[in-house]
């Protein structure tokens, strides 16, 4: 995949969810989080889910990423089905072909920097590409913080750890769930430019499930959410643009 | 505050289990043998208190001490004496007691009992009121008549009518059973034998003719103890014999069961001390971390108005609870265990009279004290720790790290300790025998508790170390190193618990083998002689079984060790009496100066009696002997002492020329030499010399070592047994930690699987933690161990001369791997409980 041209990348699809459907509980108590969710994640594009609290976001994220068991349908990273593996097959693809960026940072305390960021490759055994390692620890501005510990770094810089630690095995697809909530501003604006500049520039895939307006105006594309199903689509979003969409979904909620 | 505290406790369930768990054992033990000791010594005083119902007053031989050069003939109790007694004012009979030792054979020709209490005695007339006769028997008459108890009888299956063979001191007897008797005998209710003879063939077997060992004398009617033993002491010469009441008797035997007890009850109580100290370990860590998982909530409490002591209070009412709870379930559990040791010991042989399960008050005082007191003491620090965080702390987004706060002053203070500790031990080990032990046992104290709190330090390197081996495991292998020594504190804590056991287990091994060796090596390289006949309960020998054995088939030479009283310049000096002609072809010991000469008037001497005398080869002394004859002897030579020798050996010639005609010598043991050496054949023919005797032992040097090392791990399996309580509690220290830890750590475990740690790496890591932490505190212990096991040994060397230090390679292997194994074991539930946690909710936590 590393040799595809990048032309050809922008049409070949990353990750796709076909009629999707997460069900919690039985009865009375049945709630759907996923209705019959279907969509694709094109490579080299960087999308943003959005949706009010409850409309299931976060589930259509942890149910492609492989973080979570879904009740139908399929969930396809590139070429391999999500559904027929068990455990363990499904940790060794989410090591090998999925990056993750969390919101509460979540580095090892132990460990520096730099093993933060090189930690998807150890636990494979594999070697990083030094060449790749050092092009992405460049872009995220850490050169000079390789072995401090988390607990030296800010928050802002913590997160880049997570987001190199993300690049740096070079996985098919990044996902990213509300990766600047914990963040000021100003430090996420730079984490978001950073994961931009990772879909412009290398060609990485992102997904980000965020409910900040100004985190979706960094997508190409925003999906957007609501009691389980996909309502919505923008592309080439801007700020105002996508908080004028959320705000349909406020007076929606208050008339109905 | 209470109810918080309640709720604390109720929430935390899970987390405080362990720690209950910990308290409970020690209680548990605590109370258990307060239970088991009570249990039995009343059982014992009831049933010996029954055993002087008979007796009013009790007159027994009066001691005159030696004078001069002569040794003094003893008072005895004669016939006339229990004439005069019978016709004392308010006596209504008397009884001659004559008491020693008979082992009875079973049906298989084995000796019944252990051989210590197979008692032999006297049937007084033709109807002794101590010892009721059952159905269809008489009293015994002659020397082929015996009477047996009715336990013995009962488990060897014999009946009246049926023979028994028996031994006293030598010759194999063969009576006919004509009486079983009941009897309220202590030491028979403890699962001794008991047998009788008529009066005049005691007296002969038990080397008593015409005497007897005490007078037992029963008080007519209206006649008080006191009242008679008051008369009774007007008729009898005081220098011949002194009175007793049989309430004195029994109380007397009362205090002195109780005090037995006593001894056993502390050394029991010191293992349950050691593992209740392991336990505070835990306590201290389980509160540690709850105070620290709940600094959030703690600090909120500061922020609404509660005081620091207000918190401190919380945390220790907490406290109170879990021992409150542990301390009553402990106490629970402590009586079963009472009740099974009691079972126990029974199983085992050792009999016990029958008797209520002993629960008094003190014991249930003492455990619920101690299960509470123990928690708080060891919660208070924590509870300490609580009440200074801050009210902002209530603001903090994240709950606190876990601190690497400094620890110069600890580490500085734990070097001190562990320095005055070496070097008072090393100075101890300098010092002479038992002088050297109280600095020995204090630098100990202090080398333990300077590794204690030097713990945290050396984790670092120690663990370090580890790297290497733990680099093949991959990242699980790196992350469970760093995780390890994240919290020094914690680590220390839980390595520490696990770390005393092994101090002490090691210690004790290391001193028992090197002793064992020491003791062996002396046998083994002084002894020429191919078998050793002794008695089975280290009774003495008749002289017979010399002539016997000399006379059997291929021996070649034959010495009785013979103990004589003499008396040396004033002073009362035991004498071993050999046969001067063979010992020199049975014995190889080394000669310090002079030569090894034993006939006539000449003596060897060991090193340490020529030194107290001041003797060297040549030097001449006189020794008066029994009987009052006295001769001058001199040293041939001065050689080193062992086990089995020591002190002036002479010729048993030299000493029967000048024992009175009454005297009855004996022997402690016969070493034996053969043609052929030591074979199987004529270990046989020995044996049937002897006549099969069920109670002399015939034994080669292999055998006397055996039994050497027999004796050695006996008392080193008890000591395991016994402190494996304390590692069982450090065990539960170990799984606490780590669950603790997991719980702590699911957010980071949580991250860990989502980018693709899989389950097994979980575990693996979580498990390799554990054997870290295990085996530091198993380094720790066992070299702690060594070096105790070295300097006391040292102390010992001054006195024996082939100690020499043996380090038990294999075990200290295997407790290194049992330290392992702990780990693995203790990871088992935390590892599982880690792999499981839902990844999504473990990210989500904050």
């Amino acid at each position: 995949m590393t040799t595809t041209p990048l032309a050809d990348r922008t049409t070949a699809v990353a990750a796709r969810a076909t009629e999707l459907s997460k069900i919690y509980g039985a009865g009375e108590t049945r709630v759907v989080a996923l209705d019959q969710v279907t969509v694709d994640f094109r490579q080299a594009q960087f999308t943003a889910i959005m949706g009010p609290s409850g409309s299931g976001k976060s589930t259509l994220m942890h149910c492609v990423a492989g973080l979570d068991t879904f009740s139908a349908g399929s969930v396809r990273i590139g070429e391999t089905e999500l559904g027929s593996l068990k455990d363990k097959q499904l940790t060794k693809l989410r090591r090998d072909k999925i990056g993750f960026i969390f919101q509460a940072f979540n580095l090892l305390p132990t460990l520096t920097a730099l093993e933060n960021i090189t930690l998807p490759m150890d636990i494979a055994g594999r070697k990083p590409d030094l060449r790749w390692l050092d092009t992405v620890i460049q872009m995220v501005g850490l050169a000079d913080r390789l072995t401090h510990r988390p607990a030296q770094l800010s928050g802002g810089q913590q997160q880049r750890v997570a987001v190199a630690r993300a690049l740096a095995s070079r996985p098919d697809i990044i996902f990213g769930d509300e990766p600047t909530g914990n963040l000021d501003s100003r430090s996420g604006a730079e984490v978001l430019g950073f994961l931009r500049n990772s879909v412009r520039e290398l060609g990485q895939t992102v997904v980000m499930v965020t409910h900040d307006p100004v985190a979706a105006a960094y997508a190409d594309r925003v999906i957007f959410l609501a009691d389980g199903r996909i309502v919505d689509e923008m592309h080439e979003p801007t700020a105002d643009s996508v908080l004028d969409r959320m705000k349909r979904f406020d007076t929606k909620g208050r008339t109905s | 505050m209470f109810r918080t505290a309640l709720r604390n406790v109720l929430a935390h369930k899970a987390r405080l289990l362990m720690t209950v768990l910990a308290v409970m054992l020690g209680v548990s033990f605590v109370s258990g043998t307060l239970v088991f000791t009570n249990t039995i010594s009343d059982a014992f005083q009831k049933s010996s208190a029954k055993g002087f119902d008979h007796v009013d007053v009790a007159i027994e031989p009066g001691y005159r001490p030696d004078e001069g050069d002569s040794i003094t003939e003893q008072p005895k109790l004669t016939p006339e004496l229990l004439k005069k007694a019978e016709g004392a004012p308010g006596a209504e009979s008397a009884i001659g007691v004559v008491s020693g030792f008979a082992a009875l054979a079973d049906k298989d020709g084995k000796l019944i009992g252990g051989g210590f209490q197979s008692q032999g005695g006297n049937y007084w007339g033709t109807d002794d009121p101590r010892y009721p006769i059952e159905d269809g028997g008489r009293a015994p008459k002659g020397e082929n008549e015996i009477a047996i108890d009715s336990e013995t009888a009962e488990r060897a299956g014999y009946k009246v009518g049926d023979t028994i063979r028996l031994s006293v001191d030598g010759p194999v007897l063969t009576p006919t059973i004509t009486a079983i008797f009941t009897t309220d005998d202590g030491n028979v209710a403890a699962g001794g034998s008991l047998a009788l003879f008529d009066t005049a063939t005691a007296q002969r077997l038990f080397h008593m003719t015409g005497e007897y060992g005490e007078i037992d004398v029963k008080a007519a009617a209206g006649t008080s103890q006191a009242q008679l033993r008051a008369a009774l002491d007007k008729i009898i010469p005081a220098d011949t014999a002194s009175t007793t009441t049989g309430r004195q008797l029994a109380d007397s035997q009362a205090t002195q069961i109780a005090a037995s007890m006593s001894g056993m009850k502390s050394g029991l109580l010191v293992f349950a001390g050691i593992a209740l100290f392991v336990g505070t370990f835990i306590i201290a860590n389980t509160f540690t971390m709850l105070v620290a998982q709940r600094t959030k909530e703690l600090a909120l409490l500061r922020a609404v108005g509660a005081s620091r002591r207000q918190v401190t209070r919380s945390v220790l009412i907490e406290a109170f609870v879990v021992g409150a709870v542990a301390a009553v379930t402990g106490l629970a559990a402590g009586i079963g265990i009472g009740a099974a040791m009691r079972s126990l010991m029974g199983t085992l042989g050792a009999t016990v009279p029958a008797g209520p399960l002993v629960i008094s008050p003190g014991t249930v005082v003492t455990a619920l004290l101690v299960g509470v007191l123990i928690t708080m003491l060891a919660a208070w620090l924590p509870g300490r720790r609580a009440a200074k965080i801050p009210p902002v702390a209530a603001m903090g987004s994240m709950h606190a790290q876990a601190t690497t706060r400094s620890l110069v002053v600890r580490n500085t203070l734990g070097a001190l300790f562990a320095g005055a500790g070496i070097a008072t031990v090393l100075y101890a080990t300098t010092m002479n025998g038992s002088d050297g032990q109280v600095p020995m046992g204090v630098g100990a104290v202090l080398l333990i508790i300077g590794v204690f709190v030097l713990t945290p330090l050396l984790s670092r390197p120690l663990i370090a170390a580890a790297a290497p081996l733990l680099r093949v495991f991959g990242v699980s292998g790196k992350l469970a190193r760093q995780n390890s020594v994240r919290n020094p504190r914690r680590t220390a804590a839980t390595a520490s618990a696990l770390m005393i056991g092994l101090t002490l287990i090691t210690g004790m091994t290391v001193m028992a083998g090197s002793l064992q060796s020491a003791i062996g090596k002396m046998a083994a390289d002084a002894i020429k002689a191919d078998y050793v006949v002794s008695m089975a309960n280290g009774n003495l020998l008749s002289p017979d079984v010399e002539k016997k054995l000399a006379a059997a088939e291929g021996v070649t030479d034959t010495s009785s060790l013979r103990n004589a009283e003499s008396r040396i310049g004033g002073e009362t000096e035991y004498l071993t009496g050999v046969n001067g002609a063979a010992i020199g072809k049975l014995t190889d010991l080394p000669v310090d100066n002079g030569t090894f000469k034993v006939g006539g008037a000449d003596v060897v001497v060991d090193a340490d009696t020529a030194a107290r005398y001041g003797w060297k080869a040549g030097a001449e002394f006189t020794a008066g002997f029994e009987g009052g004859e006295k001769q001058k002897l001199t040293v041939a030579g001065v050689y080193e002492s062992n086990e089995l020798l020591r002190g002036i050996l002479l010729d048993n010639a030299t000493l029967d020329e000048h024992l009175p005609a009454s005297s009855d010598p004996a022997d402690m043991m016969v070493m034996v030499k053969t043609s052929a050496g030591a074979s199987d054949a004529a270990k046989d023919r020995l044996e049937q010399a002897l006549g099969e005797n069920p109670a002399i032992q015939v034994q080669d040097r292999q055998d006397l070592s055996d039994d050497i090392a027999r004796m050695f791990t006996l008392m080193l399996n008890m000591l395991y047994g016994l402190l494996a309580m304390a590692v069982i509690v450090a065990v539960l220290g170990v799984i606490n930690t780590l669950a603790m830890s997991v719980f702590e750590r699911s957010q980071e475990i949580g991250m860990l699987r989502a980018i693709g740690l899989d389950r097994r790496g979980i575990k693996r890591m979580v498990r390799l933690e554990s054997l870290v932490i295990s085996l530091f505190g198993g380094v720790l212990g066992i070299g702690l161990g060594v070096f105790f096991g070295w300097a006391a040994g040292e102390l010992l060397a001054a006195k024996m001369p082939t100690y020499e230090l043996v380090l038990p390679w294999t075990r200290m292997a295997v407790f290194l791997l049992m330290a392992a194994a702990v780990g693995v074991l203790a990871a088992l539930w935390p590892a599982r409980r880690a792999a499981k946690l839902n990844m999504l909710t473990a990210i989500k936590s904050e």
